[in-house]
């Protein structure tokens, strides 16, 4: 009865076997975690917004990388590398392998971004994303970035909501955010312009502006302010006089912009041409608050910042080791000082390269492990703890006003306070923060 | 019961296979070579010639067929993904309900703008659409944020309820799929030096473009298009013949609606986001630029027209100095840096510029698109059998994608 000979065994064992050895033999060997890289040589995704709003930030944001990128690779003078205060990195690229780049251009637009950054993970075989000079684009490129299992070190994103309901465990943020902002800021205000002003919000309309402006009316409300009202611009508008007449008669006298980038600036030359800032309201001259700044800002407004009072991340003109080195690194190379974006987005690269070395792997887990908790010093912000539970790093917040005689274009901005680290920390279920949770570290594949 | 004919199935087969051998049609480099550069065979890139395929399809249904210039269409694109978003936050992460619903959500929408601004014709419906476009965009940018979460774009969170699906457990969030085929899911063939990519996302998008090509020859070639190519040859005469042409030309709007829609749903789909920018009357002017540079009222031309614009989109905009200069380092230092320093004009961010260059000289050389280059071209060489004309001309004139 029976048809099984040994031959047509072996036969038909022959074939099955070569049938389930062929998908290994034509599949790649199984990577243990996304774009796990091969070769001699590992490649990073610069993601920046090249056009648009903030195209000014994103293109220092690109000269910065290029030059962590130059330093991991044993270039130049080494810049931060050398005062870091985890010796980690070698010179010598990231775990022996040569650091390259891929950059794109997010056009500050959340569909743009992912797919610039799809195509970095795709088809360049980007391990980590980093950049991004809006929080809606790192929001949105942070949540690719765990679907996909890579890394995402957040460049310049002030909202909340990027380490707050948005957080995300594959996700990591250097910069500050609008909650330290408003609690560096209020008690200088009150200081300076007495504890009895009513406020006038200006907010873009986007996760950045809804918290910074939250963060703002909480802070300033804290020290006895009142706010008059709140106006929603969007985020494409550029002439803002139509929203800022309307603060002429509402009986405020602050107007707190809570814009950046482009935006800012024009706002803030609006807001100085219809005369705001010559007016007495309510006995009191009239000011205006500008809760973020940054230097490429400050230089696009030109005199109308003087004595406008915001609060940074960074300046170049801090005394430590580790900004005397960026900045002399950055400026050999370029010919003119860093602004905060290119220092966060430098730090961040040099954190995620010895991050990799720690861990001893590219796997974003163990790069999670190895930056959460992490604290260190010598990158510019002084003693910093990349905080476990939210990924949201920890360090002092610069107060700055508005220079009255800068000396060159450079130096709009001067330092009024160092508010220390213990004063901007917040509980991890912070009401502003609350509703989202990191999930699991992600490594696809 | 009409049937197709052999010359429409014969390019229904032919776009068949394109689309399922183009993980090897656009990996044409080794993976490794300085050419990879101008591969585009990753799943992204084609998933979205598929998606932003099917849109031109439909465009070209109205525009191509009726001759009614639509600058709103983005509109239906963005409501697409809207719908299909919370149908992935609210039901299932199966793409089934959510491309039905977008589908239809887009349907309406269109038969609602389309019977107010059809009231119109020429210039002042074009307006009319770019007006209703700009509107949603506002609304879905500022007013309508609790629906549409504003700039940030609406996504995916790990509490949404998501009645449908089993309770999520894993700490991540789910991906989206079709009964239990993942869409992100990608298959690596390794072939020596060439690396292909086959992404089941990809798959169902070009099955959706089949379907959709499919419809749009038979709507081409039915009755009712003739009808409709009626209306564009001369509307006057057919209103004084007592015809009624309103409702064809309502009904070639929302059928083009309702293709916008299925594309917005599948972008949704194969990444769940659905930002406001996607309803800009800039993406409007998007799909009448790949139209036109496709070949207006043709069947394949929109196809073509949209794999060219998202081509340059996303691998001109990838190039940057650095990678300019690698390429001809090769050359003097000083001759290298002015090359490099003319040439970064048309790359990275300044691909909008060698667009518009390629638009410009298509539109002047070539009315009707890359359609007609690649008639002329035929054309030659079957000309070339008999006249016998010099074989360099042709070698010119093939730079045919």
């Amino acid at each position: 009865m029976s048809k099984f000979t040994r031959r047509g065994l072996l036969k038909s064992s022959a074939v099955m076997g070569a049938g389930l050895a062929m998908p290994t033999l034509i599949t790649s060997p199984v990577a243990a975690y996304t774009n796990e890289p091969t070769g001699g040589s590992v490649t990073l995704g610069f993601n920046v917004p090249q056009t648009g709003p903030y195209a000014d930030e994103g293109s220092d944001e690109l000269r910065a990388y290029k030059l962590a990128v130059e330093h991991l690779n044993g270039g130049g003078d080494g810049g931060m590398m050398n005062t870091f205060t985890s010796k980690a990195l070698k010179g010598n690229g990231i775990l022996g392998k040569k650091v390259e780049f891929v950059t794109g251009d997010t056009q500050t637009k959340s569909d743009a971004a992912r797919a610039s950054a799809k195509s970095m993970i795709e088809k360049d075989g980007a391990i980590m994303i980093t950049g991004g000079s809006s929080s809606g684009v790192a929001v949105a490129v942070q949540g690719l970035c765990q679907e996909a299992g890579v890394i995402f070190m957040a460049g310049l994103t002030h909202s909340n909501d990027t380490t707050g309901k948005d957080k995300k465990a594959n996700g990591f943020r250097h910069f500050f955010n609008a909650y330290m902002s408003g609690a560096a800021l209020a008690p200088v205000l009150a200081n300076a312009y007495g504890k009895e002003r009513k406020a006038y919000h200006l907010t873009a309309d986007y996760t950045w502006g809804w918290t910074q402006q939250e963060s703002m009316q909480q802070a300033t409300e804290g020290v006895g302010w009142e706010t008059v009202n709140t106006v929603l611009t969007p985020l494409a508008t550029t002439d803002f006089s139509s929203y800022i007449a309307p603060v002429l008669n509402s009986g405020a006298d602050v107007l707190i912009l809570n814009h950046y980038g482009g935006n800012m600036i024009n706002s803030l030359t609006s807001a100085v041409q219809f005369g705001l800032r010559d007016k007495q309201v309510n006995g009191k001259n009239f000011e205006i608050v500008v809760p973020l700044y940054s230097e490429l800002m400050a230089k696009g407004a030109g005199a109308n910042i003087k004595g406008v009072f915001g609060s940074t991340n960074w300046s170049w003109t801090l005394g430590d080791e580790g900004t005397k080195a960026f900045v002399k690194s950055f400026g050999e190379k370029y010919g003119f000082p860093p602004s905060n974006a290119a220092q966060t987005v430098y730090a961040q690269t040099l954190l995620y390269a010895d991050a990799c070395e720690r861990a001893g792997t590219f796997n974003p887990c163990g790069i999670g492990e190895a930056l959460e908790g992490f604290e260190f010093d010598g990158l510019g912000n002084g003693p910093t703890l990349y905080r476990k539970e939210d990924h949201q790093c920890f360090k002092d917040v610069l107060v700055m006003q508005g220079k009255e005689d800068p000396a060159n274009e450079y130096d709009a901005l001067e330092i009024v306070e160092i508010t220390p680290r213990a004063q901007v920390e917040y509980a991890p279920d912070h009401r502003m923060f609350a509703g989202g949770s990191l999930g699991k570290c992600n490594p696809g594949a | 019961m009409n049937t197709i004919s052999k010359n429409d199935k014969a390019l229904l087969m032919f776009v068949g296979i394109v689309a399922v051998l183009a993980p090897f049609l656009l990996n044409p480099f080794p993976a490794d070579s300085a050419m990879a550069q101008f591969n585009a065979g990753y799943p992204d890139l084609m998933q979205r010639f598929a998606i932003f395929g099917i849109l031109a399809i439909g465009f070209n249904i109205l525009f191509g067929l009726t001759g009614y210039l639509s600058f709103g269409h983005a509109a239906f694109l963005g409501v697409g993904s809207y719908s299909a978003v919370w149908m992935l936050k609210l039901l299932t992460m199966n793409i089934i309900p959510a491309l039905i619903l977008s589908v239809i959500i887009a349907g309406l929408f269109s038969l609602l703008i389309g019977f107010i601004s059809l009231r119109r014709s020429g210039i002042y419906f074009s307006i009319l659409t770019l007006a209703f476009a700009q509107m949603s965009f506002s609304l879905a940018y500022s007013v309508l944020t609790p629906i549409t979460n504003g700039e940030t774009g609406l996504q995916l969170t790990l509490d949404d309820p998501r009645i449908l699906d089993a309770a999520n457990t894993t700490g991540n969030l789910p991906v989206t799929g079709l009964f239990g085929l993942e869409m992100r899911d990608t298959f690596t063939l390794d072939i020596g030096a060439w690396a292909f990519q086959f992404n089941i996302g990809y798959y169902v998008c070009a099955a959706f473009l089949l379907l959709a090509f499919y419809l749009s020859i038979r709507i081409f070639r039915s009755p009712f298009g003739l009808m409709l190519r009626a209306i564009k040859t001369n509307q006057t005469r057919l209103n004084y013949t007592g015809l009624n042409s309103r409702p064809y030309t309502l009904a070639a709007f929302v059928i083009s609606g309702m293709y916008a829609g299925l594309a917005g749903g599948l972008m949704a789909s194969m990444d769940p986001l659905a930002g406001a920018e996607r309803m800009q009357w800039t993406a409007s002017g998007e799909i009448v630029l790949m139209t036109i540079l496709g070949g207006t009222g043709t069947l394949l031309g929109p196809v073509l027209g949209a794999g060219f614009i998202k081509y340059f989109e996303n691998i001109f905009s990838k190039i940057n100095e650095s990678v300019l200069h690698g390429w001809f380092s090769l050359l003097p230092d000083g001759l290298e840096n002015v090359i490099v320093w003319v040439l970064h004009f048309f790359v990275g961010k300044g691909w909008h510029l060698t667009l518009g260059l390629m638009f410009m000289l298509i539109v002047t050389f070539l009315p009707g698109g890359l359609m007609e280059g690649w008639t002329r071209i035929r054309n030659k060489i079957r000309g070339d059998k008999g006249g016998g004309a010099s074989p360099s001309s042709d070698a010119a004139t093939t730079p045919a994608e």
